[in-house]
């Protein structure tokens, strides 16, 4: 029986009503004269503690509050790529239609269009026995996304009675029956804290692909692996994350805006349609679905809003494709859970952050990723997790930053310093790892090039010690070192500059494919080693330093193009050329 | 006004009071407080439930009285009265007229906490504002619907600043509308005052509407000021179609009246006192700036903050800076040196900027030349760190011309008057010359295309 109960008490999105002894934790309630969306998230005696997912101003006591009887959840169908929601679903577009330029309150609206009719394609027969997660057809979602149709992963299965014939049909036809089950339609609800089930894990050991120098080559990200960026203000958290949604090589991208910027979003939406996928050439926004509570909305909702795009997620995973999600940013979510915790009056732990901060977020994090689905035929598919994490003034050792780098594996950290030289992205390869590097070096070392780590981990040397004698330039001022070390300060520089940094609003620079990556890195790695040779030879700095093609290799990652691999060949012989050149010189003088 | 009055007054305590045997009050709803005097003040509801209500009183408690003290529930949320007529008019702290003439007539009656944009419905901002400001508009670019604070300390020329970039950026842009909103949050009389004859001197006064609560005032009200300014430019801009610039002046006095009721109601506090749900109260003034689908004007906002002891990781900038479109952040070095604008531009950022420049609005090298600029001046610095190690003769040759890059830029482009307004073409062209002293092989960040064209050295 669904409880009625009455407001007690009100104060900004926390309500308590009474008369609620029927209510179940995290049931979803409908509260006040306005009917606003809430959630149960605490029960003492008949008293229900509600969170409250729109604006309470005007709310008051002894208006009702009544039970749905279902706990928070999704509807999961075909109509989810490309939509815009807020925290719990409601489509941003319909709410305009129904509220206009600002969002309203108390608006019903469906996720998605029900009454569109998709070109359904039968893949069971009846008398076939199917379980919880089987697929029984698919649809065309978008022109990238083919969308199969799953039994619910709860259902508990049987042998198929009834399957509709190849055709055209809107969400609420009955496309099959189980035995002695519901109906199936295209879509079915799940709730949002409860992780979908799946059959087996697998290690991740395909590297994401981001297009983005500096996570692929340096620090990479495995599909079905979880990632954080820490950084504060303006050291490019948001650009970094968009690039990922971007160019991510996954078939499908959440993209989560809790907490940020309005404008953010409405980048994304005007950018996106525009933008091509490098592998399909079709819009991004085909394979794109947003969730925004931005900064100024309803606070309870920016904590539903993770759960929501975690679950969506997951119903793509289910269907056998990789799935990126992006959650910008995990600070602001922190920050709800502390502000409905300090309306619980619950004793507080770190910097009034509730004590349960820890585990919320390692339960977050355990949604990613490679897994079998569940029900037949049997499909691969992951998850990434990809969380930005907003440290109050810039401080790694804050309760979320901290906290967050438990549950992941890779970690971009973002520096202030770097940000303000204009260096982008401002991922400090010091403080950066991978987790994953082991894991993903076989991919790379099959498809790309088989000394790939080797390579990379010589680049990585040069910037290693680099970081040591900046300290004795720092002191003594670069004359002070012998032409060797200068050498390594040189070529560092040209890493960074000609491999690290990225302009993410440069048509060229903004994705480079891994053979590109693969190719700028062995051209620097092999310009260090034939420029040690020359100053053994009896070169000096300064010959190697004028070589003309020191500005092409810095300039080469904006001015060739992913398909003009002959170049960079060219590039590489004129390099070898030239380093020869300066040595024989000095050798026969 | 109507409504239910009560007279029961439980406890009072800081700016709150806590009224009993209340009911039928709303969350949020505006209250009338009457003291034993029958001086009338404002206040709203914090928290109702169980019988009683706490209210937090505008102009503050001083006076009010347990046995004497009435308060009246009016039944409604706190409301603006708008029309054109508001234009060129003074308003207090809680938008009451402070000009010594009667209330405007009102046009209609909106609710000071707005609603939320749709993210759905906002226009993207990318119209370059030419602020005549070179450093302003050549690398900080400000555009229409953006929020772009100045962050500042104690003494430096933030006012100087905003009252430049208010009158210089209402000039420009002919033929469209335009309004300045002004709010005054806990700012010296004189500071305010300097913004009013500022604004006269322009004759852009009539086109302007100005919200004081000065230093004197009670501190509380300055957690309505500005909402009460963005609600008459939300007006403006999206009723009236007028590219509206609102300037808030000090948020960093906003935030410490905020404390000042959370400590009140013994919430427990984040960081330095300030309650955890500061990011968020925030956001619900600095979200109120953007263009919106369908309609014709802009809330473009800069608000000013002075960072507590010059420190920009002080809760108030930093939760800032996280939600605001960049920041232009003054340097205290700079200030001293007597340089004006004293903007540290290593600090400072436009997040729009991309969007608001180029080929069509300012000019298709513009992105490049100011990205080797910043480069470069990021360098001087630190070959002038080195310098003060190891002295000039311990420097290389392309070091001492950064050394010059960095001068130039200080003294040549940064500089400038305070009635001094230079179009984007003469930015540009001050930021060639800069670049233009160093060699070209040092040159990485701009397209040949663009060094052939515009590059002046040898």
């Amino acid at each position: 029986m669904a409880a009625r109960g009455r407001i007690v008490w009100v104060s900004g999105p926390a309500v308590r009503a009474d008369g609620m002894a029927d209510a179940k934790m995290y049931e979803t309630v409908t509260v006040g004269d306005s009917k606003l969306v809430g959630e149960v998230i605490r029960l003492t005696g008949d008293v229900a503690f509600i969170q409250v997912y729109e604006s309470t101003s005007g709310l008051k006591p002894g208006e009702p509050v009544i039970g749905t009887g279902n706990p928070l959840s999704v509807l999961l169908g075909p109509g989810i790529i490309g939509q815009l929601y807020d925290g719990i679903q409601r489509p941003l577009r319909e709410l305009s239609k129904a509220s206009g330029s600002f969002i309203g309150r108390g608006i019903v609206t469906t996720p998605v269009d029900m009454t569109k009719k998709y070109h359904f394609v039968p893949s069971v027969s009846i008398g076939d026995e199917v379980v919880g997660g089987s697929i029984v057809g698919a649809v065309q979602e978008t022109d990238l996304i083919d969308h199969p149709i799953m039994l619910p992963p709860d259902h508990k299965g049987g042998k198929i009675s009834k399957i509709i014939s190849e055709g055209d049909y809107d969400l609420e036809e009955e496309i099959a029956t189980v035995e002695g089950a519901d109906p199936v339609k295209m879509y079915h609800r799940w709730p949002v804290r409860k992780p979908r089930p799946y059959k087996n894990r697998y290690d991740p050991t395909v590297p994401l692909i981001t297009g983005q120098r500096v996570i692929d080559t340096f620090f990479p990200i495995a599909k079905g692996g979880t990632g954080s960026i820490p950084g504060a203000f303006g050291t490019g958290k948001t650009v970094t994350l968009h690039q990922i949604a971007k160019w991510a090589d996954s078939q499908v991208v959440v993209y989560i805006g809790c907490g940020e910027r309005g404008n953010e979003m409405t980048e994304v939406l005007v950018e996106f349609p525009h933008l091509k996928d490098p592998r399909s050439g079709k819009p991004l926004m085909d394979r794109t679905v947003l969730v925004a509570n931005t900064s100024n909305m309803p606070v309870a909702a920016r904590e539903a809003s993770i759960y929501t795009g975690v679950t969506i997620a997951e119903y793509y995973r289910d269907m056998g494709k990789d799935v990126v999600l992006v959650a910008d940013s995990t600070s602001r979510w922190a920050e709800a859970l502390r502000e409905m915790s300090g309306r619980l009056e619950e004793m507080p732990a770190e910097e009034g952050y509730p004590s349960y901060l820890a585990s919320r977020l390692a339960e977050f994090y355990e949604r990613a990723g490679r897994v079998r689905a569940a029900g037949s035929p049997d499909r691969d598919g992951s998850v990434t997790l990809v969380g930005a994490v907003s440290p109050s003034g810039g401080d790694f050792t804050e309760p979320v930053t901290t906290h967050t780098m438990r549950f992941i594996k890779t970690f971009w950290a973002l520096d202030a310093k770097l940000a303000y030289s204009r260096h982008y992205p401002s991922i400090n390869w010091m403080s950066s790892y991978s987790g994953y590097l082991a894991d993903i070096a076989e991919w790379w070392g099959k498809n790309i090039g088989e000394d790939w780590l080797d390579l990379r981990s010589q680049a990585y040397g040069v910037l290693q010690r680099e970081d040591t004698l900046k300290e004795i330039v720092r002191l003594l001022g670069p004359e002070a070192l012998p032409d060797e070390e200068k050498l390594i300060l040189e070529v560092a520089r040209m890493v960074k500059i000609g491999l690290l940094q990225q302009n993410s609003f440069d048509e060229v620079d903004t994705y480079c494919s891994p053979e590109k990556q693969y190719r700028l890195l062995k051209l620097l790695v092999e310009f260090y080693n034939g420029g040690l040779q020359a100053l053994k030879e009896g070169a000096t700095l300064s010959d190697i330093r004028e070589l003309s093609v020191v500005s092409s290799l810095l300039k080469a990652r904006m001015n060739i193009k992913d398909d003009e691999m002959p170049k960079l060949e060219a590039l590489h012989s004129d390099m070898q050329k030239e380093l020869k050149a300066v040595t024989g010189i000095k050798v026969s003088s | 006004m109507g409504g239910v009055q009560y007279s029961k007054i439980a406890e009072i305590k800081g700016p709150l009071v806590i009224v009993d045997d209340v009911e039928n009050a709303a969350f949020d709803e505006l209250v009338e407080v009457e003291t034993s005097e029958g001086e009338k003040r404002l206040g709203k509801v914090l928290e109702v439930g169980n019988g009683k209500a706490i209210v937090q009183v505008f102009e503050g408690t001083t006076g009010l009285s347990i046995s004497g003290t009435k308060a009246k529930f009016v039944g409604k949320v706190m409301e603006m009265p708008v029309s054109k007529e508001v234009l060129g008019r003074v308003f207090d702290g809680l938008g009451r007229p402070k000009d010594g003439l009667p209330d405007p007539i009102a046009d209609k009656f909106i609710d000071i906490n707005g609603e939320p944009m749709n993210p759905e419905q906002r226009e993207y901002p990318k119209d370059f504002i030419q602020t005549g400001v070179s450093v302003i508009d050549g690398m900080i670019t400000l555009v229409r619907g953006q929020k772009l604070p100045i962050f500042s300390g104690s003494g430096m020329s933030h006012n100087l600043l905003a009252a430049q970039i208010a009158r210089q950026a209402s000039v420009v842009g002919t033929g469209d509308d335009f309004a300045v909103v002004f709010a005054a949050i806990g700012v010296q009389y004189s500071e305010a005052e300097y913004f009013r004859r500022s604004l006269e001197e322009s004759g852009a006064l009539k086109r302007s509407v100005l919200f004081l609560n000065t230093a004197d005032d009670p501190a509380i009200e300055r957690i309505i000021t500005p909402r009460v300014a963005l609600t008459v430019a939300e007006y403006l801009a999206f009723e009236l179609g007028m590219h509206v610039l609102v300037i808030l002046t000090d948020m960093t006095n906003y935030a410490e009246a905020l404390r000042e009721i959370s400590a009140a109601r013994e919430e427990v506090p984040g960081r330095k006192g300030y309650p955890g749900y500061l990011y968020t109260d925030l956001s619900t003034v600095y979200e109120r700036a953007g263009k919106l689908n369908g309609r014709k004007g802009s809330v473009t906002q800069v608000p000013i903050l002075s960072m507590p002891s010059d420190d920009i990781t002080h809760p108030i900038p930093d939760l800032t800076g996280y939600i605001t479109e960049g920041q232009v952040v003054l340097g205290r070095d700079l200030f001293r040196k007597g340089v004006y604008p004293p903007i540290n531009i290593l600090m400072s950022l436009s997040r729009l900027m991309k969007d608001g420049i180029g080929e069509g609005s300012t000019r298709a090298d513009h992105s490049e030349v100011s990205n080797q600029v910043y480069d470069a001046y990021s360098r001087a610095q630190e070959v002038r760190a080195l310098a003060g190690i190891v002295g000039k003769a311990g420097l290389t040759e392309i070091d001492l011309k950064y050394m010059d890059v960095g001068d130039a830029f200080e003294n040549e482009f940064l500089t400038q008057a305070t009635d001094s307004n230079r179009t984007i073409e003469e930015t540009l062209e001050i930021l060639w010359d800069i670049v233009s002293k160093l060699p070209k092989n040092e040159i990485t960040k701009i397209k040949d295309k663009y060094i052939d064209q515009y590059y002046k050295g040898k």
